[in-house]
């Protein structure tokens, strides 16, 4: 560009005016009017719902204000994000164990991980979470010891073994282990079968292969549903308020149930699980980023990169006009 | 191939090609061929692709086998480092049944980890270079002498380097297979064979994904190994190439050895017409 200015301003020294290549199409951009018409319509609907929100004598806007960041809200956006991480974690393990499992040529384990997912995925979560809950109700013992003797080795109250907590916990992790099962095994399908192969040829075991040439490339495909599924179990958490536990749901309806504004509550928890999945959006365009590495030629800038190549522009500009100014 | 049938067993088969069994070299001494197979069979579902085929291959010697597609080639190059699995026969490497172990008089197949280690020994190139995407050409090379000969990883990437160095490509040792042209990876791939120091290199096609331009430069680090005494068995078309570097060219048609000899003998004066029209088709 700088090239072209130079040259141009020595043979015409009309000034500063951008030169126009006769091949160059000067058209008038398509208009797009009814963006504009859709656009103002729906900012005015939303404008309307707002206001009509804000100035509703029936939700007591002090009472959000107070318990936004009240101590007891706060220890259940605590339990909510430790439940997730946790059961997120072990799931996935559990997944890519099952996946294997399901992939493998072994016929038994082929049959117990599909067994694994026919069951957990065929059923509510719901149901699950209390099943777990309740356990005690079916077991009042649990035991190990060999089957079919009187043999034991241990023998607990599956209440003290298993509190509502864990049950949840239980419950949430083998639920999303099945799900996460079949998302690993269609990332583990994504591979190309020529990079078996070519790492069979240099003398890997399928299991060395696993880690460090199928799971790697896999993960490309694997965390866009991932993201997904952390979001669903983020919310899904609030189901165990049906076996007690005291995360955030949990604990705003306890408040709720002693100061009746249920809807305030509920406008608090929202905003909470609002903020929360917003935040999970970053790790997962930094994870998406990195297995993304080695796809493409080069790596998408990240929102960081762009700001500071937006703050650069000016000190290029200025270099760009002194070296005019030199010649 | 489990039962050793008595058409199958090596005693009673009867060599079928010239370099078969062993040969005297240029000393006078006799030589243990690197790769002999004998009689190897192989179907997918019902239709033979491999019916009979018995070669040997002797330490520092380049074969480079052609034909039309669907002869069986590319085929029986997977079988030598099993990765296909073949239905009848022997295919030894270094003495070693493939795939295999003979204890006594029984055939035992081997477990996946087995099979791993004697695959260290055989380096195949690809004809869709198969580079691991997710890593730089450098860690493409040293990812298996890292993870599985459990090489110092300082040691692995000197050696890596040097063999990018072998094959042209110093200057991108960092470079994701992505960022570099089908000539480079096939080249980074051939360095990947080679850093796990292969007894036998198998090459399947390995210019025929390239644009013609790009030929040459992964033809020229070929040469260069054939000369240095690498043992390779090449399938290509590329009759420039076998007739410069092969020792032995063998012609395969319908799952069966046409014909084999020398390159002189078999590309300048084949004996057999079906050899003569494929010859005459492809230059």
């Amino acid at each position: 560009m700088t090239q072209a200015t130079l040259t141009g301003s020595g043979r015409a020294p009309a000034g500063p005016a951008v030169e126009i290549d006769p091949d160059d199409i000067v058209a008038v951009p398509l208009r797009h009017p009814w963006r504009w018409i859709l656009a103002v319509f729906l900012l005015i609907g939303f404008v309307s719902l707002g206001i009509s929100l804000w100035q509703n004598e029936n939700i007591d806007h002090p009472t959000i204000t107070e318990f936004i960041f009240n101590p007891r809200i706060l220890s259940g956006v605590v339990l909510t994000i430790m439940l997730t991480v946790v059961a997120m974690l072990v799931s996935s393990v559990l997944g890519v164990l099952l996946a294997v499992m399901r992939l493998s040529n072994n016929p038994v384990m082929n049959t117990l991980a599909w067994l694994y997912v026919w069951a957990f995925r065929g059923t509510p979560l719901l149901i699950q979470i209390v099943f777990w809950g309740y356990l005690g109700l079916l077991y009042s013992q649990i035991s190990m010891g060999i089957p079919f003797t009187d043999f034991t080795i241990f023998s607990v109250d599956t209440n003290t073994l298993i509190p509502a907590l864990t049950a949840g916990l239980l419950a949430l992790t083998l639920n999303q282990a099945a799900y996460s099962a079949e998302i690993v095994r269609s990332g583990m399908l994504s591979v190309d079968e020529g990079q078996y192969e070519a790492a069979y040829s240099v003398g890997m075991s399928p299991v060395f292969t696993l880690f460090k040439v199928v799971l790697p490339q896999a993960m490309r495909v694997i965390i866009p549903p991932m993201g997904n599924e952390t979001i669903s179990m983020l919310k899904n958490t609030s189901l165990l308020s049906v076996i007690a536990v005291l995360e955030l749901y949990t604990v705003a309806t306890q408040i709720s149930s002693q100061n009746l504004r249920q809807v305030e509550l509920l406008l608090v928890v929202s905003c909470w699980y609002l903020f929360l999945t917003s935040v999970l959006s970053i790790p997962q365009y930094y994870l998406e980023r990195y297995y993304g590495r080695g796809k493409a030629r080069s790596l998408p800038p990240t929102p960081f990169q762009r700001l500071r190549a937006a703050l650069r522009r000016t000190p290029i500009n200025t270099h760009r006009t002194d070296s005019q100014d030199a010649s | 191939m489990t039962g050793a049938g008595p058409g199958t067993s090596v005693a009673t088969s009867r060599a079928t090609t010239a370099s078969l069994a062993s040969e005297p070299d240029a000393h006078g001494v006799a030589v243990e061929p690197l790769l002999s197979a004998l009689k190897v069979r192989k179907s997918y579902g019902g239709v033979e692709v491999l019916k009979g085929i018995s070669l040997a291959v002797n330490p520092g010697q380049v074969m480079c086998l052609l034909g039309p597609s669907g002869s069986g080639k590319s085929t029986f190059l997977r079988c030598i480092n099993h990765l296909e699995r073949i239905d009848g026969g022997r295919i030894s490497v270094g003495g070693e049944l493939v795939g295999y172990a003979q204890r006594k008089d029984r055939i035992f197949e081997m477990n996946p980890r087995e099979v791993a280690r004697q695959r260290r020994g055989i380096g195949m190139v690809f004809q869709r270079f198969n580079l691991f995407p997710h890593m730089t050409a450098l860690e493409n090379i040293t990812a298996a002498p890292i993870g599985v000969r459990r090489i110092s990883k300082q040691i692995a990437k000197d050696r890596g380097l040097e063999l990018l160095d072998r094959v042209g490509l110093a200057s991108l040792a960092q470079s994701y297979p992505a960022q570099l042209s089908g000539g480079q990876q096939q080249r980074v791939a051939i360095a990947r064979a080679l850093a796990m120091d292969p007894q036998l290199l198998l090459f399947d096609e390995p210019t025929s994904a390239l644009d013609p331009e790009l030929v040459g430069d992964v033809l020229d680090v070929m040469r260069t190994l054939a000369a240095d005494g690498m043992t390779m068995v090449v399938v290509t078309h590329e009759i420039g190439f076998a007739r410069g570097a092969a020792d032995v060219v063998v012609f395969m048609d319908g799952g069966v050895v046409v014909e084999s000899g020398p390159p002189a003998e078999v590309l300048d004066n084949p004996q057999s017409p079906r050899t003569r029209a494929f010859l005459d088709s492809v230059i």
